[in-house]
């Protein structure tokens, strides 16, 4: 088989498995990160909490959804863990959704953790010396710092997590990955179909890049003093 | 109307504070001065209960501070703090900085705070700083601020602790002058500090600490030209 000769049409006639593979891995992303935002915040926070009974189980959560290949986390979740639970199995989606909540709210707890115990010691002090309690000194002093500096990493494993999506294949999610495994395997032919599921990821992660890249301006700029005073607040 | 029994503290095996007794009037001003590693500016911390008590009790206007029953947020309302790196939020402009805990805690609305912030940054010479964000002032300035920013909760005390000690040297009149306007005006105040020539001129009273205890108090010019400690003679000797 000569490698240049390549057959784009066998592609086309798969497209629309294709673009249903394309709707699934973002569906699954999408989902998965923002779920693994919420719970990642309320272990990142449990992580920083000087109480035993909060701090331990956050903390042997993450090293738990850390220390295991997320593949190893898939097939656990979609065979054995849901059909124990709930006795059936709610298919791929479900299953996908829920190990890619599970796994990213361990990395995201770690990077609010370190984004929170990154600002200085002396901005709680102050806060609480003026009254603040510890939560009222969290929400308007700690918080709002430690989430510019959050930004940069928590985009990163949100790219991390599109591409990881793709171990989902394994328990027969139709994603990109999947599609492409179809058409190689009923023509065996690998180029083609492999080539395109890496340009569909990589035209995706292209995407996210830029989306981070805005948040990134217009987040982490937000006391650049410059463009704040001219919101107009009258000096 | 500040008043401290038996305090002591320690860091775990470290004892920093080994039994300090001392009672602080209303009106007062108060320097503590002493070696590094003297326990001054864990003193200070205690009062407002930035550090943990290990034994002792501190009573402010008859409350005991380190009472678990005591609302120590309340307390902190009334006790405000000057820290030796400012502390102020950088993600907040000036005014923020002084309306916050006025708006939050006292519940005062947007615009009366910050009539009280303009009327404080006036008073510290900042007025035409209020839209800046600190991270635009130098250090003196950020000072200022911070004090403005601890008299908007109308404190009855005032703690500082080594105000100047992070500012360039012709930035520390600036902070002091301020401090010394608060003091004439009647603030009770209790300032950790390595400013001498502050501590003769504004203080009522000087405490030298050293290893943990109140070695000697007096009058300032009793401590400065007549110490009877040896131990406060061998340190003022090293600083004047």
């Amino acid at each position: 088989m000569d490698i240049f000769d390549l057959r784009w049409d066998i592609i086309w006639n798969y497209r629309e498995l294709f673009l249903r593979g394309l709707w699934v891995t973002i569906v699954l992303t999408i989902c998965g990160y923002i779920g693994g935002i919420i719970l990642g915040v309320l272990l990142g926070l449990g992580e920083t909490s000087k109480k035993k009974w909060i701090y331990w189980p956050s903390k042997i959560y993450v090293d738990l959804f850390r220390g295991t290949p997320m593949l190893v986390q898939i097939l656990i979740i979609h065979l054995a863990f849901i059909p124990a639970v709930f006795g059936q199995s709610f298919g791929f989606m479900v299953s996908g959704i829920t190990a890619l909540i599970l796994n990213s709210a361990a990395y995201n707890a770690e990077i609010i953790r370190a984004g929170i115990q990154s600002i200085d010691k002396g901005q709680m002090e102050a806060a609480r010396s003026l009254g603040l309690t510890h939560n009222q000194a969290m929400r308007k002093i700690i918080l709002p710092q430690a989430f510019r500096r959050m930004i940069p990493p928590l985009g990163n494993e949100f790219i991390a997590l599109l591409k990881d999506s793709s171990l989902v294949t394994v328990i027969a999610a139709s994603d990109i990955l999947y599609a492409a495994k179809v058409v190689a395997g009923a023509y065996q032919r690998f180029w083609e179909p492999y080539l395109v599921a890496a340009f569909m990821y990589l035209v995706l992660t292209y995407l996210v890049t830029k989306l981070i890249a805005y948040v990134e301006k217009r987040f982490s700029n937000s006391y650049n003093p410059r463009r704040k005073q001219k919101g107009g607040l009258g000096i | 109307m500040i008043k401290v029994e038996n305090l002591t503290k320690s860091f775990g095996q470290l004892e920093v504070l080994k039994g300090i007794s001392y009672e602080i009037q209303e009106k007062e001003v108060v320097c503590v001065i002493g070696p590094s590693g003297s326990g001054k500016s864990t003193f200070l911390r205690c009062i407002n209960l930035l550090e943990e008590i290990t034994d002792g009790a501190i009573y402010i206007e008859g409350v005991k501070v380190n009472d678990p029953k005591t609302d120590i947020n309340l307390i902190r309302t009334e006790v405000g703090m000057v820290f030796q790196q400012f502390n102020l939020f950088p993600h907040m402009t000036v005014l923020e900085n002084i309306t916050m805990a006025p708006m939050q805690i006292r519940k005062l609305s947007k615009n009366d705070a910050e009539k009280l912030a303009l009327e404080l940054l006036d008073k510290v010479g900042l007025k035409e700083k209020a839209y800046n964000y600190p991270e635009q002032l130098s250090g003196g300035q950020q000072q200022r601020v911070a004090i403005a920013r601890a008299l908007a909760m109308k404190p009855k005390v005032m703690l500082f602790d080594e105000p100047t000690s992070a500012l360039d040297p012709e930035m520390v009149k600036e902070v002091l002058d301020v401090m010394k306007q608060l003091a004439f005006e009647g603030m009770t105040m209790v300032v950790v500090t390595h400013e001498m020539g502050f501590a003769r001129e504004v203080a009522d009273r000087v405490v030298f600490m050293d290893g943990g205890y109140i070695v000697e108090q007096d009058k300032p010019e009793s401590i400065f030209d007549a110490p009877k400690n040896e131990r406060t003679k061998a340190f003022l000797g090293k600083v004047l």
